[in-house]
């Protein structure tokens, strides 16, 4: 007993040690623009003492620990505030503007140039659903696209002609990798459609110039698509038209980190050819099938593994009216296509750092025949790609990588055979410097070098913006693109250059949650654009020489413009809608053009409406999309201008409506899809024979089309899964 | 001498342990009472405030979390679509702490499927499917842990309810759900005087809407 008398004191001092000593701490939180905060939370780490600011922003209480402490102060919203102190009995004031998270308020983002699709990033312009529900896109992931500014309206060739680029200064990119046959192969005078379906990706980056060290290979444009993660379920689903057949089946295993899945489709255009008359003479008319297999492997918190693999077989022929002859002659033409593509990409973080791997193999065979003229081309492209970035501090983001690829080109001409191979490899590195997340710079370069021309290139890339109040940032680009010149000058001449392409681009965008407007005005500056000689004079002009000329990179040109978007979802109760409209002078000196003209490929004005109305109770909706641009330059022999004449203006008015229903366990979506509705007559250009005496109008196959169709989806439930295990 | 000094330690120790205890115990009933007599929704970022600062300086309690997440969801609910997100974000960053603390619990997956379907509401169109499931897959869990929890059933019925007839919803299908955890009420009890206690009110009002659609 006594002993424990003895420390008592002691117990004593103990307690009051833990107790007593209360220092008071009390301020004020605000915002940067000193605007109280309410509700913010005040506390000491660790520790049960603190509470809420008053609607004033003031806030006191008694912190009973002693010693080193951390003040923390957090409110949604805003970025958490930690404020390390010394609880020593004496009274605290603590004063603190919160900084707005990024969340909430966006921070400055490089906006210059690119549109982006995503549901993860609230600044988009798009959503992917959008690219989906686009009327007159015909589910075509192009299709969307060319509603947006800066892309013409071209329907006699695939692709994306962006701001008086040819399509084939655009690239395309899947999860970092370049897809080499994106569409599907050319068809005289009738575009195609992309091979692949919009479903697949959950992201969409479309840049109409100034775009990242991180790609290169293209003077105008790339379209970067980020595909699918796991799938949230299994499902599986169907979709049934006259035009095709299609289904497949995707697992989700019972631990949730892995999926693969399967789809397989046909597509004949018998029916509905017998039904929608058709201009061209079709002998064969179109048919495709394929199928796709896919596995992703979630391999930790922040790992992916994702593979894809998909093969394609198309046929068609017909018989074009040969415009030379003068008792009807007709060409026969007609293409067998295979193709096969595949991709494995790794993500995962490894420390600081993200690690993304990829490597692609894409196999492309064509068979064409003309006549009696048997023509096969094969495209391989082998490529292997690596990007480490990670945030270093002061708010410095780095990326370095490096790519190759490996093209492999063979083509024959009935007993004439010719190759040719590529390893072209290059290395970027690129840097975002935040300043005060109002400001951020972009400094990029890249070196590109490709051994079939023995030739590199470096290319610089600076971007910068800056935040313009509370929903606006101004944007500035620049930057130097190269591209390889296109391989049918390669087969003859590997002593070209690289094409070169300078931008420079200026944004202002205002951004809110029910209205987006971007407008950007443009300068480009084409140099070393491979050109034809003998360049013929404007009366013998004849496209498609035959004869193999020579070539060198004397060429240029330059296209300048405007581009503005506007997008409302608010203002008619329910109905989104987004209208663009498109400036673009531009003149090159290119391929066999024996002058600088405007290209036949570019209007000079664009615009496009889009609607759309959705009724949520009835699960019905429906859009309407109005494209408009003024006529474009054809070659006509007998104007003494060249590329003189202008064809009519394009005018297309093409609508769509969806139904949602339930039939039986599944989600089923009817869809109904028409092209030029009215059937507004659309002419993309002529062709005319060698004396100018007669020309065929070329414009699209049907005066419109129409889609009718019905998709189904199951999603399987756990329990079915069980079972079918078993 | 030394073995007193030891018990004497042991005995300071556990009675800051036991005062420990209690001081849990009585900051999470009141705040617990601050958060049934919420009457302005703005009111849940107080509460929310409070039950934060429990779990911070309780590391291994997950009701703290849990409610703490609760108020946000709540927040989330009456919020406008642009704030839907980051209060689901702080949500599910407090469900996910007392998903660790407590694995495999089902009051804390019927939090989930919650946050999950107050995301729908940023984009109904373009995000109907993929939360959707998610809230679905997160509340056949929380039934496959405890096929007891009259919760698990109201928010079961209370997302069919909200759902359209054409995709699966409406007050027909909603009905049975609502009806399983009117039943469940009726011999739910709770844990604790702490332990999740809400909804049954919430559950006989939604089955008599259900009834008169």
């Amino acid at each position: 007993m006594k002993h424990i008398l003895q420390y008592l004191p002691y117990i004593f001092s103990a307690i009051t040690l833990c107790g007593s000593a209360q220092t008071t701490i009390k301020g004020k939180v605000t915002d940067h623009k000193k605007k109280p905060l309410r509700f913010a939370n005040v506390f000491i780490k660790d520790s049960y003492d603190g509470t809420n600011t008053d609607s004033l922003g003031n806030y006191s209480f008694v912190a009973s620990d002693t010693g080193k402490a951390d003040l923390v102060f957090s409110l949604t919203g805003y970025e958490d505030f930690l404020i390390p102190l010394v609880l020593d009995g004496k009274e605290k004031i603590v004063n603190v503007p919160l900084l707005e998270s990024a969340t909430s308020l966006q921070e400055v983002v490089i906006t210059a140039g690119s549109i982006e699709a995503s549901d993860e990033k609230k600044s988009t312009v798009l959503k992917p659903l959008d690219i989906v529900t686009t009327a007159g896109a015909q589910g075509d992931i192009v299709g969307a696209l060319k509603t947006l500014p800066g892309a013409q309206q071209v329907g006699e060739s695939e692709g994306l002609f962006v701001r008086g680029g040819t399509n084939a200064e655009t690239k395309t990119i899947i999860d970092g990798m370049v897809v080499n046959n994106f569409f599907y192969s050319s068809v005289p005078d009738i575009a195609q459609r992309a091979r692949f379906s919009p479903f697949l990706f959950k992201g969409t980056v479309f840049s109409t110039g100034g775009y990242s060290s991180l790609y290169g290979q293209a003077l105008s444009s790339v379209l970067v698509l980020e595909t699918q993660d796991l799938p949230g379920r299994s499902s599986a689903t169907a979709g049934i038209s006259p035009l095709f057949a299609s289904g497949g089946y995707s697992h989700l295993f019972r631990n949730q980190k892995a999926s693969m899945g399967f789809d397989a489709s046909y597509t004949n255009l018998t029916a509905y050819f017998a039904i929608i008359k058709q201009r061209p003479e079709w002998v064969d008319v179109p048919q495709s099938g394929g199928g796709s297999y896919n596995f992703r492997i979630k391999t930790s918190e922040t790992g992916i593994i994702k593979f894809y693999s998909t093969y394609s077989w198309n046929h068609l022929s017909l018989n074009r009216l040969n415009i030379d002859s003068t008792n009807g002659y007709r060409n026969f033409f007609s293409l067998t296509n295979s193709n096969f593509y595949s991709i494995l990409t790794f993500k995962e973080k490894i420390g600081k750092w993200v690690l993304n791997l990829g490597t692609s193999y894409s196999n492309n065979l064509d068979k064409i025949s003309l006549d009696t003229n048997k023509i096969k081309s094969q495209n391989i492209l082998a490529q292997g790609r690596v990007v480490v970035s990670r945030e270093l501090p002061k708010r410095i983001m780095l990326r370095i990588g490096g790519e190759f690829f490996r093209f492999e080109d063979a083509s024959s001409y009935n007993q004439y055979a010719r190759n040719m191979q590529d390893n072209y490899s290059a290395g970027f590195a690129e840097a975002d410097i935040k300043i005060k997340r109002v400001f951020v710079m972009r400094l990029g370069g890249r070196i590109d070098n490709s051994s079939l021309i023995g030739r590199y290139k470096i290319s610089d890339r600076v971007s910068l913006a800056a935040k313009a109040g509370k929903h606006g940032s101004a944007s500035f680009a620049y930057g130097n693109y190269y591209q390889k010149p296109e391989n049918n000058y390669l087969w003859t001449n590997r002593s070209l250059d690289f094409e070169q392409c300078t931008h420079l681009i200026l944004n202002y965008q205002y951004v809110t949650d029910s209205i987006t407007l971007r407008t950007e005005v443009y300068y480009k500056n084409y140099n070393n654009f491979v050109r034809q000689v003998p360049v013929l004079n404007a009366q013998n002009y004849l496209p498609n020489t035959s004869l193999i000329p020579d070539t060198f990179n004397g060429g240029n040109g330059y296209a300048r413009g405007l581009d503005v978007f506007y997008r409302d979802k608010k203002t008619f109760k329910g109905v989104d809608y987004w209208v663009s409209y498109t400036f673009l002078d531009t003149k090159r000196m290119y391929k066999d053009y024996p002058e600088k003209v405007r290209p036949t490929f570019a209007a000079s004005h664009t615009a496009s409406l889009v609607l759309k109305k959705f009724w949520v109770r009835r699960m019905f909706g429906a859009g309407l999309t109005y494209s408009y641009a003024t006529g474009r330059p054809y070659y006509n022999p007998n104007n003494p201008v060249f590329l003189g004449d202008r064809t009519i203006d394009y005018h297309a008015l093409g609508l769509n409506a969806n139904l949602i229903r339930k039939i039986g366990k599944s989600n089923t979506v009817f869809v109904l899809a028409i092209t030029n509705a009215i059937g507004n007559k659309q002419i993309f250009g002529y062709r005319y024979s060698k004396d100018g005496s007669r020309r065929e109008e070329i414009g699209p196959t049907a005066a419109r089309s129409i889609f009718l169709g019905m998709f189904m989806s199951f999603g399987i439930d756990r329990s079915k899964e069980v079972i079918n295990n078993n | 001498m030394k073995k007193v000094t030891l018990l004497m330690t042991v005995f300071v120790l556990s009675l800051s342990l036991s005062a420990q205890g209690k001081k849990f115990v009585a900051g999470m009933k009141k705040n617990l009472a601050a958060l049934d007599s919420v009457k302005k929704n703005e009111q849940y970022q107080a509460v929310a405030n409070d039950f934060e600062r429990i779990a911070n300086a309780e590391k291994k309690e997950w009701l703290p979390n849990y409610y703490a997440g609760f108020c946000y969801i709540m927040l989330a609910f009456e919020s406008p679509a642009d704030k839907i997100d980051s209060y689901c974000d702080k949500a599910d960053a407090f469900l996910r702490k007392a998903d660790s603390l407590s694995p495999k619990n089902s009051e804390i997956f019927v939090l989930k499927s919650m946050a999950a379907s107050a995301r729908i509401g940023v984009n109904p169109m373009a995000r109907g499917m993929q939360y959707g499931m998610e809230s679905g897959i997160a509340i056949e869990k929380a039934i496959s842990y405890d096929a007891k929890n009259p919760r698990a059933y109201l928010q079961k019925g209370t997302s069919a309810f909200y759902t359209p007839e054409m995709y699966g919803g409406g007050a027909k299908v909603a009905k049975p759900q609502f009806e399983k955890s009117v039943e469940a009420f009726k011999t739910f009890k709770p844990a604790s005087e702490i332990h999740p206690n809400w909804g049954k009110a919430r559950a006989e009002a939604l089955l008599k809407q259900s009834e008169e659609k």
